[in-house]
């Protein structure tokens, strides 16, 4: 699992985002160093949205937020429309982020509880207004309305008088006001019920199709993945397993991991009893990963040459990539 | 997997339990008069949205209720024919951990994060089971190694911040099982963790439930958690049990139509991607001012007047087991023809816009 590589890139004029050598490394303390995202390159089309997808610390949340600079990479070039992120600084980088805007997975603290529901959402028109040339006061209740909030109900509340799902609506509408291009979604539905978070999976592909937005979608489920992307990337310590279109991946799994968090999906059928091996063991630590290939210690499909060398990313179907030496070659097809 | 105890009484008898709460703007009554019966072996998954009091019903049972708590008498929980509500606090004390244990969601909070594991694993054993230090102490590694844990003696040693969520569920779950409850309950025992460790903690369940015969009730609100685990399913929804069957009848025969809209939310990996899903809309009912009739019937695609006026009962249907309540069960001539009428109105008896409801 390695994934590094470029194969899977696209030359297209639509690219709005495009990712190359991404590293990201936090100190540990005493000379140490976290490799939470190591070397990973990716573009996104314009109206497309790009799913992440793996267990905790595979440093997808990294990645999501290291578009945004926040904070920036450790090395490697984000460019978002043409311009160079990484290069951007103070009042430029904060201009150019009022057009990328974030959801994160617990709505409810990530509303501040003592302000009111119109001026949280009106925080960024009430900082950027004048300048980005947006600003009107119907603007918040136009937002408001489009995530399915009534704004004569709500405005004057406060988010504790809301439920989980109506938070992560206020969540979208305060991203949505300033009118952005790209909105990175972390996690948004994971800490919802299945009924509120198909609520939410639907606004979402709603809100994407009536502005015109680009998403970049992360999650560890990859039923919620698959159900709102139009492209995945399997990612593992820091690292890219597979990249495909939703369909191709389900269908066809390449990488050892990707079947893994296919088969570990529980599901809502008792006659299909599953009887699929879980994954093995815990995730290595991303201060001491691996050589070779980081999911050689939990592989099934493991051999010599994983320890030393690094699979690189390689095509194996349309728009299907994986990186992996011994992908598995005759996938079986779970049935639908 | 159930074996009716040699006595033929059932290792678990729920009789009408009702528990509200005093708050500011009224009673609040989170459950509303469930009865059900679990056996030696057996285990239950109780499936229902966030608030549809379905962990406020496990807590009843263990009686661990804060004070401000109101169970009217008639309210009878048996647990091996004893009353588990007559307990005093310090009978309760040894009740709890060695007759009936739980697991809680957040793995994160549910250990003492300035104890040892070590600490936290014998501390029951001597408690309840008046172990000797050494004694306990191999009886902890015992168990680490029962919950699949590498490295057990190890691990004694280590804090709670050293271990990975799914390790720490796994400590929880040892400490749960160490003085061989005949209970578990498990309160969504893996919504905090990944999909991937969620399916270790699961199997892990699984097996050492078959291997210590123990019953359990577990707690989900995605009901393909319990799908392939669960002997029998109770679906609540606002407190009230709406439906409960053996586990292959329910997935067969979903007869109550919120059992069958939670079904439908899911997302399916076999679905195409960008299908759109079949949310339910709106919430549920606020529990201060439950409405008079069918507590679904405001998001019911199959409401019709009676349910706005009427509260249905459990009732059955050939099967003597499979219970549910709703007076147009999906699948019957009735909830089709109401269906129907619904659907040529565009609209249902509560109003509920079904065109809307396709598009948006």
């Amino acid at each position: 699992m390695a994934g590094s590589g470029k194969a899977h890139l696209r030359n297209s004029d639509d690219v709005l985002i495009k990712v190359e050598n991404l590293v990201v490394e936090f100190p540990a303390g005493r000379g140490r160093v976290v490799h939470a995202v190591s070397d990973i390159s990716f573009d996104v089309l314009a109206g497309e949205t790009l799913g992440l997808v793996g267990e905790s610390g595979c440093g997808k949340s990294t990645t999501g937020r290291a578009i945004m600079q926040l904070p920036s990479p450790t090395s490697g070039s984000v460019t978002f429309d043409g311009v160079e992120m990484t290069k951007l600084g103070g009042e430029e980088l904060r201009r150019m982020r009022t057009r990328m805007q974030m959801i994160f997975q617990d709505p409810v603290s990530s509303l501040n509880p003592r302000r009111k529901v119109k001026d949280i959402v009106a925080e960024g028109l009430s900082i950027w207004g004048s300048k980005v040339g947006t600003f009107s006061a119907d603007r918040v209740n136009e937002t408001l309305e489009a995530v399915g909030l009534d704004p004569e109900i709500v405005s004057d509340r406060k988010p504790h008088q809301f439920s989980g799902g109506q938070c992560q609506r206020i969540c979208i509408a305060r991203a949505l006001v300033l009118d952005p291009k790209v909105i990175i979604c972390d996690e948004p539905v994971s800490a919802l019920d299945v009924s509120v978070q198909a609520q939410i999976l639907n606004l979402l592909e709603d809100m994407k199709a009536r502005y015109g937005l680009t998403l970049v979608f992360i999650a560890h489920d990859l039923a919620v993945v698959k159900n709102v992307s139009d492209r995945v990337i399997v990612m593992y310590l820091g690292k890219m397993c597979e990249v495909a279109p939703p369909d191709a991946l389900y269908e066809r799994p390449a990488h050892p991991y990707t079947k893994i968090l296919i088969d570990s999906i529980p599901e809502p059928d008792p006659l299909k009893a599953d009887h699929t091996q879980a994954v093995i063991g815990e995730i290595p630590s991303p201060i001491s990963p691996p050589s070779g290939c980081r999911f050689r210690t939990r592989c099934p499909n493991v051999q010599d040459v994983c320890a030393t060398e690094e699979p690189v990313l390689r095509e194996i179907g349309a728009g299907h990539y994986v990186a992996c030496h011994f992908p598995n070659e005759a996938p079986v097809r779970i049935n639908a | 997997m159930s074996t009716p105890g040699a006595s033929g009484m059932p290792l678990l008898q729920v009789e009408n339990l009702s528990t509200a709460f005093r708050t500011s703007r009224g009673i609040l009554r989170a459950v509303d008069e469930v009865s059900f019966t679990l056996e030696k072996g057996e285990t239950l998954g109780i499936v229902g949205e966030s608030g549809s009091g379905k962990s406020v019903l496990v807590r009843s049972i263990m009686n661990i209720l804060p004070r401000t708590a109101l169970i009217p008498p008639q309210t009878k929980v048996i647990l091996e024919g004893k009353d588990t509500r007559l307990l005093s606090r310090a009978e309760a004390k040894h009740f709890w951990g060695t007759q009936i244990a739980m697991v809680f969601q957040d793995p994160m909070t549910s250990l003492n994060p300035v104890k040892k594991i070590g600490t936290q694993i014998t501390d029951p054993l001597r408690f309840h089971l008046g172990m000797s230090k050494s004694a306990a102490r191999a009886r902890a590694i015992e168990l680490l190694d029962l919950v699949r844990i590498p490295e057990p003696a190890r691990r004694l040693n280590q804090y709670p911040h050293e271990l990975s969520g799914g390790m720490r569920q796994r400590v929880i779950i040892a400490i749960a099982l160490s003085c061989n409850p005949k209970l578990l309950v498990a309160d969504e025992p893996t919504t905090a963790l990944d999909v991937t460790v969620q399916k270790q903690i699961l199997d892990l369940l699984e097996n050492l439930q078959r291997d210590l015969n123990m019953a359990m009730i577990l707690i989900t609100h995605d009901l393909g958690v319990v799908a392939g685990r669960a002997d029998r399913i109770a679906v609540m929804y606002a407190g009230r049990m709406v439906e409960t069957a053996d586990t292959k009848a329910l997935f067969r025969n979903m007869r109550h139509p919120y059992a069958e809209a939670l079904l439908k939310s899911i997302p399916r990996l076999e679905n195409p991607s960008h299908t759109r899903l079949d949310a339910i809309s709106g919430r549920p009912p606020d529990m201060v001012r439950p409405p008079a009739g069918c507590r679904f019937a405001s998001r019911c695609r199959y409401a019709q007047d009676r349910c706005v006026a009427e509260l249905p009962e459990l009732t059955t249907a050939g099967d003597p087991d499979h219970r549910f309540a709703c007076f147009f069960p999906v699948g019957t001539p009735e909830g089709e023809r109401a269906l129907a009428a619904n659907l040529a109105a565009g609209q249902t008896a509560t109003g509920l816009d079904l065109h809307a409801q396709a598009v948006s």
